[in-house]
């Protein structure tokens, strides 16, 4: 077996007391690209956050496992230690830190003690992909994320995908607020890192995301589960025809995960 | 003042011992007689009632100036200093000067760089006309006036009409005898048309020794002189201070404040200009650290008396442990400030639940064709933003330490020497770890 894999078995997730996921299962594994897909507010980065561990979100029930480790047992930190990524749908501003001393302190986090990377290396690599992804040099001196405009945010959360190497990538809604260059360079940021040992779990609304970065399995969300699963076939079928007759083949009135 | 080792005589001996002119020991002994009869200030929201402002010894160190090599000085100090390029540099240890040196470029240009001593002796003219008289008065409260009777050290530092000066002048004051009270008072004079920046740094050695430190700076910014002043304070624990830096600012002219404010003990610390004349500007930037027990009390204080005139005062501090840390922030517009700006922004940061914090904006408006605006928090470091970091894998200590440097950082990157802004950053690394 190559890489690392990620299992979800039947997650229950509360915010502030609302229960939102009601028994999401969903197994991703090194090499596999996956894409979810789904209606506004029907849980999809409620999934993503329980996953990362952020604050706000409880989990009542089900597990989440890395390589048969239980991450709810982690801290935040320790959940990017063991391998896991998540490109947040709204990063947040962090002001008087550069990007630069952030990516620096994100990558020496990866490292041992006392290993720490060279400054010339790291400054040839954070370079290098930036150059990569066309962002601008000075952005890496600019405060993280800081008035950042919603495409530069984007591109910066897959420069840290591209320097950090998780084994398991989370993007959620990567793509909104792209134009289509961006799209495209975004895409070919992640199309670097596709390879047997790197799993990905991408969160979008839009086929064009899925043009440029091919899917191996697609789930569909609603009301806080997965309801349905295929291939890249049904992302086409999505975009044309929308959500409707998956509502109707499970007799689902409000797709959203309701009072 | 309860302590009674202070007395008309002991100032007159005193003042003789330092060979100094009959206008300065008349001053002191008439600010004598004015600080016995007034009383303490009383700052806002803090009680200081029993604070000791008595214990302290005025005089430990009875040499006479030297001019000793950089190289000599303990690695404490030398930390301070960029010692490989040449400097504008002044040394005070326990109020007597130790080293100074002044470009000779600058000291043709007719710049003055000298402890206070020395220029009560040599600058006779200048000093009377500056020392306590427009910017801080004796008369303000009994502190005032102690310190117009005590003042014990200092530095007065002189930039004639026209003159750049383009590397910064730094002055070290440095208390090395616990006990050692500095009754320091610093003047800066930038006159017409002429700019330069000054840093200072007092500091001490850490014990839990008793004693005082009352420090007054006046600066006085003529038509379009450019001055800018840095500082970094950091008294032991032991020590009560009060701080009063003011500045006075002429036609056209700038002042900008960066203060490091990093003292372990009870301290009192104003910073108040009034840009008199039209289209003055004034920068009030600070950041505070306080831990333990400690109790301070901030103000940021700007008054706007000239048309056009700019005053931004941006505040930000943080309180762990025990430490409780009150911050005002005044912006004052005066009747015929037409289309004057005051803007300020207070922010404390609440690192355990023992502290306490208090952001307290106040704005008085006696004109109508103005703008002000005023932000002000008490927070603690956003659970969201420790997330974010720690989902790249920072660990809680390393995210919360990014996030403090950064919400300091608006204050220790305006400091101009390289030197002091990574001391001030290893000041704030040790006062927050
Ligand atoms: N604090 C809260 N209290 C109650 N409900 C909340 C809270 N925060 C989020 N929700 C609800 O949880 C539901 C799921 O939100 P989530 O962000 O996971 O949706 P999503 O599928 O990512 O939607 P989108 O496609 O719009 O990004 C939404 O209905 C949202 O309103
Ligand atoms: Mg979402």
């Amino acid at each position: 077996m190559s890489g690392s894999t990620l299992e979800i078995k039947d997650l229950h997730v509360e915010i502030d007391g609302k229960e939102i996921l009601k028994g999401v299962n969903l197994t991703i594994k090194g090499g596999e690209f996956h894409a979810i897909m789904g209606p506004n507010g029907t849980g999809k980065s409620t999934l993503a956050s329980a996953i990362m561990g952020h604050p706000k979100y409880e989990v009542t029930k089900g597990q989440i496992l890395m390589d048969g480790e239980d991450v709810l047992e982690m801290e935040v930190d320790e959940r990017a230690q063991a391998g896991l990524f998540l490109a947040m749908q709204y990063p947040s501003e962090i002001s008087g830190v550069t990007t630069s001393d952030f990516l620096r302190s994100s990558i020496n986090a990866h490292r041992e003690e006392g290993d720490e990377i060279p400054l010339m290396k790291f400054i040839k690599e954070m370079d290098g992909a930036m150059d990569y992804l066309e962002m601008d040099k000075n952005m890496s001196q600019r405060y993280l994320n800081e008035g950042f405009s919603g495409g530069e945010k984007k591109r910066n959360e897959i420069l840290q995908l591209m320097l950090l190497k998780p084994a398991i990538g989370i993007l959620d809604e990567i793509d909104s607020g792209l134009d289509i260059d961006a799209l495209k360079v975004v895409s070919k940021g992640i199309n670097k890192l596709r390879n047997e040992n790197f799993g990905c779990l991408i969160i979008t609304h839009y086929q064009r995301l899925l043009n440029y970065v091919t899917p191996d399995y697609v789930h569909v969300m609603m009301q806080g589960r997965v309801v349905k699963s295929g291939g890249p076939e049904l992302v086409e079928r999505l975009e044309s025809e929308g959500y409707e007759w998956i509502k109707d083949e499970l007799g689902i009135e409000d797709e959203t995960v309701g009072e | 003042m309860s302590n009674d080792v202070f007395t008309r005589d002991y100032i007159e001996s005193y003042s003789t011992q330092q060979q100094e002119p009959t206008w300065m020991t008349d001053f002191r002994l008439k600010a004598f007689e004015t600080a016995e009869a007034i009383d303490m200030p009383k700052p806002d929201k803090t009680k200081i009632t029993r604070w000791d402002f008595d214990t302290f010894e005025h005089v430990t160190n009875n040499q006479s100036a030297k001019q000793i090599a950089l190289n000599d000085l303990p690695e404490g100090i030398k930390k301070f200093i960029d010692i490989e390029k040449e400097q504008n540099l002044l040394i005070l240890r326990d109020n007597v000067r130790e080293y100074v040196h002044l470009s000779e470029a600058l000291t043709k240009q007719g710049v003055i760089v000298t402890d206070l001593r020395t220029a009560i002796k040599e600058h006779a003219d200048l000093v009377k006309q500056y020392f306590m008289t427009d910017a801080v008065s004796v008369n303000e409260h009994k502190l005032t006036a102690l310190h117009g009777a005590l003042v014990n050290g200092g530095a007065f530092i002189y930039v004639p009409k026209n003159v750049v000066v383009e590397e910064p002048i730094q002055t070290i004051f440095w208390q090395d005898n616990p006990a050692q009270a500095l009754f320091n008072h610093v003047i800066l004079v930038a006159e017409e048309n002429s700019e330069v920046t000054y840093v200072e740094n007092y500091l001490a050695s850490e014990t839990e020794a008793k004693t005082v430190m009352n420090v007054v700076s006046e600066v006085f910014a003529k038509a379009n002189a450019k001055v800018s002043y840095g500082s970094v304070d950091h008294f032991a624990h032991g020590t009560t201070s009060y701080i009063n830096r003011r500045g006075l600012a002429d036609r056209d002219a700038k002042i900008e404040w960066a203060l490091g404010q990093m003292n372990d003990g009870d301290t009192i610390s104003e910073n108040v200009t009034h840009l008199l004349g039209d289209q003055s500007v004034c920068y009030a930037k600070a950041v505070s650290v306080g831990r333990g027990d400690q109790t301070q009390n901030f103000t940021a204080h700007i008054v706007n008396h000239g048309k056009h005139t700019d005053g931004i005062i941006l505040q930000h501090g943080v309180m762990k442990e025990k430490a409780t840390g009150i911050f005002h922030g005044i912006g004052k517009i005066e009747h015929g400030g037409t289309k004057a700006n005051a803007e300020q922004e207070s922010r404390v940061l609440m690192l355990s639940k023992h502290a306490r914090g208090d952001a307290n904006p106040i704005l008085l408006i006696d004109e109508d064709d103005v703008t002000a605006g005023h932000a002000a928090s008490v927070g603690r470091v956003d659970p969201v933003q420790l997330y974010y970091l720690m989902s790249r894998g920072i660990s809680k200590q390393e995210a919360e330490r990014l996030i403090i440097h950064g919400f300091l950082a608006p204050v220790v990157n305006e400091i101009p020497i390289e030197a002091v802004r990574k001391q001030l950053t290893d000041v704030i690394e040790g006062k927050v770890y």
